[in-house]
């Protein structure tokens, strides 16, 4: 696959197959992460760390600890117990290389381990038959898919919390699933522009 | 725990503590797999055998879990029991199996489960642990099967795939509402009913 082969696959994770609003990974820090454009960008960035050495790792794992002895049905332990170590790691390294990074991300690396978004990254890209670079780029451009659309969600809300008169009983999850709908409704613009 | 009784502990997560409505839990199979009926009750079943088993394993294994590796032990837990579904679906409905696709092994970060297991299972005795687990998916399953009606109605005009809303419905149904944004549109509006409801 040439360079245009990776920059649709890099269109259709980030935009036409985008991990929240048409795949519905990921919706739990989506929703709960999303009410500050700060705290959204610091998940974002923690989230585009882990899927990445995640989908690095857990395809390594896979090819040659999991496909020699025929184990592949334990793919699910495997990678769910990598992710929760990986994470586990992610967050000491951080501490003591850079205590700023930490002090901003920290409450949502612990959150990350059950992000679906992670292992669901590493499952699709097995289930897909790619090979390492696909499922590297994949993994990425699916990450900053995930970031893209919540900073973006994050920046609606701070506007709706502060404008918007809301009723009562729509306070809350209500209107921002609601939000979500109209947002994911603008996407679907965007399907169909690149068949994978 | 005692005062309680186990008939609370099981209706308790039908409505009043619903996990999808009101405690907002497992937002992401509800959202992706409730594009029909039946695929919702699938993901419903398959919810409610690994509540129900990860909530028992976990109850007995309370004792034994030291409780600064709980986590990772509940979650090999669950994991194991999500395997089973998998095989177990795969092999007896690879239609359904095919349709909840990726959405099987994510049963594993379903939060559900694991709040399940480190709320209750893991301090309550093996009978409460199983009753509470059925109550929950129980709960679960009504709301995903909510959710999914709505959709297939609308978006299908039929349920359980009979067609109910007549021919020149279903010729151009709401299209709409078996895609994503039909999803979050559902979704929300029946916990906006919800949240109505619960303070009237």
């Amino acid at each position: 696959m040439g360079i245009a082969g990776y920059l649709a696959l890099i269109v259709w994770a980030v935009f036409v197959n985008n991990f929240v609003l048409s795949q519905f990974l990921g919706i739990c820090p989506f929703m709960g992460v999303s009410k500050k454009v700060e705290s959204a960008v610091g998940m974002a960035a923690a989230v585009l760390f882990v899927i990445t050495m995640a989908s690095i790792i857990t395809f390594l794992l896979y090819n040659a600890l999991l496909v020699p002895w025929d184990l592949q049905y334990l793919k699910t332990i495997l990678f769910i117990l990598v992710i929760a170590a990986l994470v586990q790691f992610v967050e000491m390294v951080i501490k003591k290389v850079s205590p700023t990074l930490f002090a901003a991300l920290g409450i949502f690396l612990p959150l990350i381990t059950t992000n679906c978004a992670v292992l669901g990254a590493a499952l699709l890209a097995i289930q897909k038959d790619f090979n390492f670079m696909k499922t590297l780029v994949f993994g990425m451009a699916s990450a900053v898919g995930f970031g893209l659309v919540l900073i973006l969600f994050a920046a609606i809300r701070e506007r709706l919390a502060l404008n918007v008169a809301t009723p009562k009983a729509m306070k809350g999850m209500p209107i921002a699933l609601i939000t979500a709908s109209i947002l994911s409704l603008a996407f679907l613009g965007f399907s169909g522009m690149v068949r994978m | 725990m005692s005062n309680q009784s186990l008939g609370s502990v099981f209706t308790r997560g039908l409505i009043k503590e619903n996990p999808l409505l009101v405690l907002l839990l497992g937002m992401c199979p509800s959202l992706a797999v409730t594009t029909s009926v039946m695929n919702g009750l699938g993901m419903g079943v398959a919810v409610i055998f690994v509540l129900m088993c990860s909530n028992i394993v976990i109850s007995l294994l309370r004792k034994v879990i030291p409780s600064a590796v709980r986590i990772p032990a509940f979650v090999v837990v669950i994991a194991s029991f999500v395997t089973i579904v998998d095989m177990v679906m795969e092999g007896f409905a690879p239609d359904l199996h095919a349709a909840l696709g990726v959405f099987i092994p994510l049963i594993v970060v379903n939060c559900i489960i694991l709040a399940r297991a480190e709320a209750f299972a893991s301090k309550n005795s093996v009978l409460a642990s199983a009753i509470d687990g059925l109550g929950m998916g129980l709960g679960f399953t009504l709301a995903l099967v909510l959710v999914s009606a709505v959709r297939e109605i609308l978006g299908n005009g039929s349920i359980l795939g009979i067609n109910i809303l007549g021919e020149g419905f279903a010729a151009s149904p709401v299209l709409i509402m078996i895609l994503p944004p039909g999803g979050f549109l559902t979704l929300g509006i029946i916990i906006a009913i919800m949240n109505k409801l619960r303070r009237a």
